[in-house]
């Protein structure tokens, strides 16, 4: 399913329609995390991938209006090659898996391992130091945004 | 509920694996094969997304929390890089008029 919809991802030819797609496949992941019981995991994609970044690509493709569909169209070949290169990845990737051999099935080792209570005790202990750096990425990647979006007040 | 998480549990780790190289190739190509920045993006995302997919699965099947704590770094990261990216996106369309990676061809070496 999420396969799918990625492929359709990739192939729509209106943009809009692209990122509609992508939402789908989003979600098909958020229900994978629920599978695998990874609850945090899968309100925090819900909320940030669905929600968040989705929306910013709405906005860019309607600040940039692109109705007029100016995509020039890549040559067969390029495509042809293009293809060919992601597949060899596929096959390379599956191959290694086939030496690997059979996998036991994913077991819940720890039923509450996913939830928000052990993820927090991990966050908090361990990684404190990752956290607080992320939120200076985060901080500085807002002003970096809004310096490189605002239009320079000496050409405007 | 209950039986279908029973289900859940008998799914091997090869499929999770397979499922994200999947994933995975459908984004290279797709990063190869369409000349539009925005669609090129959304591609990184896929990729990123099937990785996170993968570190998930293997952070359940081996019974540690780290996985999942970095599966969390990752998408702030994201996040992080599409604003930073799609605002890259908006200025070359302010001075090209179109957002296909082919004006580009100056920074060309």
């Amino acid at each position: 399913m999420s396969i799918l919809f990625a492929v359709l991802v990739i192939s729509a030819k209106n943009p809009v329609h692209s990122i509609l797609y992508l939402v789908l496949t989003f979600f098909t992941f958020t229900i994978q995390y629920i599978l695998l019981n990874a609850q945090f995991l899968a309100i925090v994609n819900f909320i940030v991938y669905m929600g968040a970044i989705l929306v910013l690509f709405l906005y860019t493709l309607m600040l940039i209006n692109l109705n007029k569909d100016a995509e020039p169209v890549k040559t067969n070949m390029v495509k042809i090659a293009a293809v060919l290169g992601g597949g060899c990845l596929l096959v390379v990737v599956v191959a290694a898996l086939k030496v690997i051999g059979v996998s036991d099935p994913v077991l819940f080792k720890d039923p509450n391992l996913g939830l928000v209570k052990n993820l927090g005790k991990v966050l908090f202990n361990e990684f404190l130091l990752p956290f607080e750096i992320s939120s200076l990425l985060l901080l500085s990647a807002m002003v970096g945004a809004v310096l490189l979006a605002t239009k320079d007040p000496k050409t405007a | 509920m209950e039986s279908f998480f029973k289900t859940a549990q008998t799914v091997p780790l090869n499929h999770y694996i397979l499922l994200s190289a999947i994933i995975f190739s459908i984004g290279v190509i797709g990063v190869l094969i369409r000349r539009n920045a925005i669609v090129i993006f959304m591609s990184i995302e896929l990729m990123l997304n099937s990785v996170n997919l993968l570190l998930t699965a293997f952070s359940v099947y081996r019974g540690d929390a780290t996985g999942q704590v970095f599966v969390f770094f990752i998408m702030a990261l994201a996040a992080a890089e599409v604003a930073v990216g799609l605002a890259i996106i908006v200025m070359i369309y302010r001075n090209t008029n179109s957002i296909d990676i082919n004006v580009l061809n100056r920074l060309k070496w």
